[in-house]
């Protein structure tokens, strides 16, 4: 049916049953009875999580299951209620938003958060970390910091190309599209060469040709080695990329497995992607009779 | 066939010398439903808002069952039956389900009971819910109030922009499948949407715009199949 082949997945991720809070054999991220209630809203319960290494895990749930929450307290940008987690061995819980960062847990955000007022690759190179000029004596003998700013411009350059921003690059980010704003997020966080990048809803906005192009990119950060957890509603993107799915709802665990097996358990399509998931809507509104073979090619 | 709505050579922007729609045509028919698709910042929403009056049109017209309604007020349009529903914000939270609606008729209140009627018939479960507060609904029940209480005017077309954003799956398909009630109950419809597979599916036509012109048209299922739009927009993924 597709002319699209679908990328090696990597399997043999998980120890025993495939079952929400199951064991992973290399496990990247490791949460443990991770609580946050919001007033009388109990919004995240998850008693026991382990995201893969080197793999792509997507995060889905029906709207308001807490998908958002988890991401901002596994990245110290909310504190849990109680709760444990750990990032590559290392305890987290208590660890402010810009030190994750620095540890190499990179995330973006649902609703963009670019300096509207930098230009595009002014955004891309205040990404990167370790530079020298940060320190105030550096700052002031260019020298010392020249040679690395121009390797970090090459660098940026070579993302935003990727990302089809390279023609705006002494654009304001203010003048970016809703859609160009997530790109040069998720471009601005590979700047800081993470080795786990949580993407909250990369591609929600973006057009659906662009979308597939940006697969391939985040497919290869998979092959450079790299982490990735992600957020999406789009199943054909989950279906196309992902190696692991959790699925949430109400705040806990409800399902984990690879993405075939946990899309046709029973439960999942009732709470979340309903009956009409690989049916044509023109068939079920009855607006067309039938669809023959040809036409779905 | 008679021809609801008509756009011929529409121009119109927000800031001075900027135009986001430049010269775009458009029509439906009674009884259509009809697709508005296109990439970030064609000018799809935009093209709603002027023909519901609420950006100015600069260049073009807009008729509605022949007469010329560029440059009138949303107030106005939605007496003469252009009825609209804006993407968020769509209903009066503090209201509940049955003020909503009654406010969807404020300006010939004595239907008031005969609408009801037809939007029930359409959406039981408002009926069943009249006395419920809208703010206490998730996303897709309150589209379904907004959905109700434009069509309390008998609107001679309904313009819905996006009524799947931001929905899950199954949330999204009910929407999708919601907006085809509607339009089977003879209601004719102009919808743009960003998940443009599932609007070509149950669209009689549809327009891609591309800065701010239609650039491509033809019937939902010749557009889903069009290696021009694939290309351009579609893509291939979830074929």
């Amino acid at each position: 049916m597709s002319n699209n082949q679908t990328p090696e997945k990597a399997t043999n991720l998980h120890i025993g049953k495939a079952e929400p809070g199951c064991k992973k054999v290399d496990p990247i991220l490791v949460i443990d009875n991770v609580k946050k209630s919001f007033g009388g809203l109990t919004a995240v319960e998850v008693a026991h999580l382990e995201i893969p290494n080197g793999a792509i895990t997507a995060l889905i749930g029906p709207n308001g299951a807490g998908k958002t929450t988890l991401f901002n307290l596994l990245t110290g940008f909310d504190t849990p209620d109680t709760g444990t987690w750990s990032f590559a061995g290392k305890d987290l819980a208590g660890v402010p938003s810009f030190k994750v960062a620095q540890m190499g847990q990179v995330r973006t955000f649902q609703l963009t958060k670019a300096l509207s007022l930098l230009t595009v690759l002014e955004n891309m190179k205040l990404g990167a970390k370790n530079q020298t000029g940060e320190k105030l004596i550096n700052a002031l003998i260019p020298s010392l910091w020249r040679k690395q700013d121009k390797a970090l411009e090459l660098r940026a350059m070579e993302l935003l190309k990727k990302f089809k921003l390279d023609a705006k690059k002494d654009d304001f980010a203010a003048s970016l599209s809703g859609g160009q704003r997530k790109l040069l997020e998720m471009a601005r966080a590979l700047m800081t060469d993470p080795t786990l990048v949580m993407l909250d809803e990369p591609m929600a906005g973006v057009n659906p040709a662009l979308t597939q192009s940006l697969l391939e990119h985040v497919l290869n950060l998979k092959n450079e080695g790299m982490t990735v957890l992600f957020v999406e509603h789009d199943m054909h993107m989950v279906r196309h990329i992902a190696d692991w799915v959790v699925v949430m709802a109400e705040g806990k665990v409800v399902a984990e497995g690879p993405p075939d097996t946990v899309m046709k358990e029973q439960a999942v399509i009732d709470a979340y992607l309903g009956a009409h998931q690989d049916t044509d809507l023109g068939v079920v509104t009855g607006r067309i009779d039938i669809i023959t073979e040809e036409e779905t090619k | 066939m008679t021809r609801v709505v008509d756009v011929s050579n529409l121009v119109a922007g927000y800031l001075p010398g900027v135009n986001i729609l430049n010269g775009t045509n458009l029509y439906a028919d009674k009884g259509e439903l009809i697709g508005i698709i296109g990439p970030n910042g064609a000018g799809k929403s935009t093209l709603l808002k002027s023909i519901f009056g609420l950006v100015k049109v600069r260049e073009g017209s807009i008729k509605l069952n022949g007469e010329e309604i560029a440059g009138l007020k949303p107030n106005q349009l939605v007496s003469k039956g252009v009825g609209f529903i804006p993407q968020n914000n769509n209903v009066f939270p503090s209201l509940t389900i049955e003020e909503n609606l009654q406010m969807g008729i404020y300006q010939d209140p004595s239907k008031y009971n005969e609408r009801l009627e037809f939007v029930t018939s359409i959406f039981a479960e408002l009926g069943k819910r009249l006395k419920q507060r809208a703010g206490s609904l998730s996303g897709g029940e309150r589209q379904m109030v907004a959905m109700g209480r434009a069509l309390m005017m008998d609107p001679a077309v309904l313009l819905l922009d996006e009524p799947s954003a931001g929905l899950s799956p199954v949330r999204q398909d009910e929407a999708f499948i919601r907006v085809s009630d509607i339009n089977k109950a003879g209601v004719t419809c102009i919808m743009v949407e960003q998940n443009a597979r599932r609007c070509l599916q149950i669209s009689d036509r549809a327009y891609v715009l591309d800065q701010g012109k239609d650039a491509v048209t033809g019937t939902g299922r010749e557009l889903l199949n069009d290696p021009q739009v694939i290309g351009l927009y579609l893509g291939t993924l979830g074929t």
